[in-house]
């Protein structure tokens, strides 16, 4: 029997989500784990708060060295971010981001299912420049500290991992609780219905380390490819695409998460994905 | 091919560059200010702070 992507795809993102989130006991009493894997980045968004998470999530890293009082520029973190970026592009998102499976899961909840206006996918570029790249260096304390403007105002990701269990547990965050927790449960409920109806809602719309990603999909090592030879034009990839991208005319799209729908989907075998060049020519 | 050579360029241009920001960066410490903020509960991101 042949496994075809989507089944691949499925237990490569179990498994990475497992790998993300391997500290599961420490659910129990709300702690977070603080041993030294946590130096490292995770590829995908997993907000490093989270009783489970055994890595820093980049883009809480990217912010919180950005913001230091000793850097202003963090190449760690974004050493590590064009690694995975050019090895990988969208993959991640596709493959390995926990949120990413998170939100999958939430979209097969039964309910009409719409498209998403294309003005939309631009906010995500307005998170990463302004709430990731400016106000966490603009915007400082008296000492220079300059707070993670992301994880502080929008991540929906913090709020759900991190937040809402580590105040389960503990008496003293729950009292302190105020209207920065409100908002940011405003923007997690939005995000979770939006989620229902769209597919992958925060990943288009708000998440900057899609953003980053789609990007580099250009270049990426891991990269899709449609043989001009084989291509009868019939449409079946495009249609099945979740992410709203035409493989055909826009292979290299930033919004193409690398699932491999297309691939499974095309009739003669035009569409393929992997890390070599299996196809012929792209089509113009 | 142009094309594909140009993609080639760029990719290892990249990686090598990526390499070189992640043992800079580390080399002055910059992996320590991700642990520490990694190992501590963050309130920014839990919506308190
Ligand atoms: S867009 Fe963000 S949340 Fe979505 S899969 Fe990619 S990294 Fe994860
Ligand atoms: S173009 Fe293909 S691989 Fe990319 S998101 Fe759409 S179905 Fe998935």
């Amino acid at each position: 029997m042949k496994i075809n992507h989507a089944v691949r795809r499925k237990l490569l993102q179990f498994i990475a989500f497992g790998c993300s989130n391997a500290h599961l006991l420490n659910f129990k009493g709300g702690r977070i784990y603080t041993g030294k894997w946590k130096q490292f980045c995770n590829p995908g968004l997993n907000c490093y708060s989270c009783p489970a998470a055994g890595f820093a999530c980049p883009i809480g890293a990217l912010q919180a060295v950005n913001g230091s009082m000793q850097f202003s520029f963090s190449f760690y973190v974004t050493g590590m971010l064009l690694a995975f970026g050019i090895l990988l592009g969208r993959a991640v998102c596709g493959w390995l981001c926990p949120f990413g499976l998170l939100q999958e899961l939430i979209h097969k909840i039964p309910s009409p299912k719409r498209h998403l206006k294309k003005g939309f996918l631009y906010i995500k570029y307005v998170m990463l420049v302004v709430f990731v790249l400016i106000l966490p260096v603009a915007v400082t304390d008296y000492m220079g500290t300059g707070k993670p403007a992301f994880c502080q105002y929008i991540c929906p990701a913090g709020t759900l991992e991190g937040g809402l269990f580590l105040l389960a547990a503990h008496e003293s965050l729950r009292n302190a609780v105020g209207a920065l927790f409100s908002l940011k449960m405003a923007v997690l409920i939005v995000t979770l219905i939006g989620c229902i109806f769209f597919y992958r809602f925060f990943c288009r719309v708000l998440c900057p380390l899609g953003a980053i990603y789609g990007l580099c999909n250009k270049i990426s090592i891991f990269h899709l490819e449609v043989d001009s030879h084989k291509c009868i034009g019939c449409g079946k990839c495009k249609e099945i695409c979740k992410m709203e991208v035409d493989p055909v005319k826009a292979p290299d799209s930033a919004e193409c998460i690398r699932c491999g729908a297309c691939a499974d989907a095309c009739p003669t075998k035009a569409v393929c994905l992997g890390f070599s060049t299996k196809c012929g020519k792209t089509l113009p | 091919m142009v094309n594909n050579k140009t993609k080639l360029l760029i990719r290892t241009a990249g990686l090598i560059t990526a390499c070189a920001f992640i043992i800079y960066g580390f080399t002055r410490g910059e992996a320590g200010v991700v642990l520490n903020k990694a190992v501590n509960i963050c309130l920014e991101c839990i919506g308190l702070g």
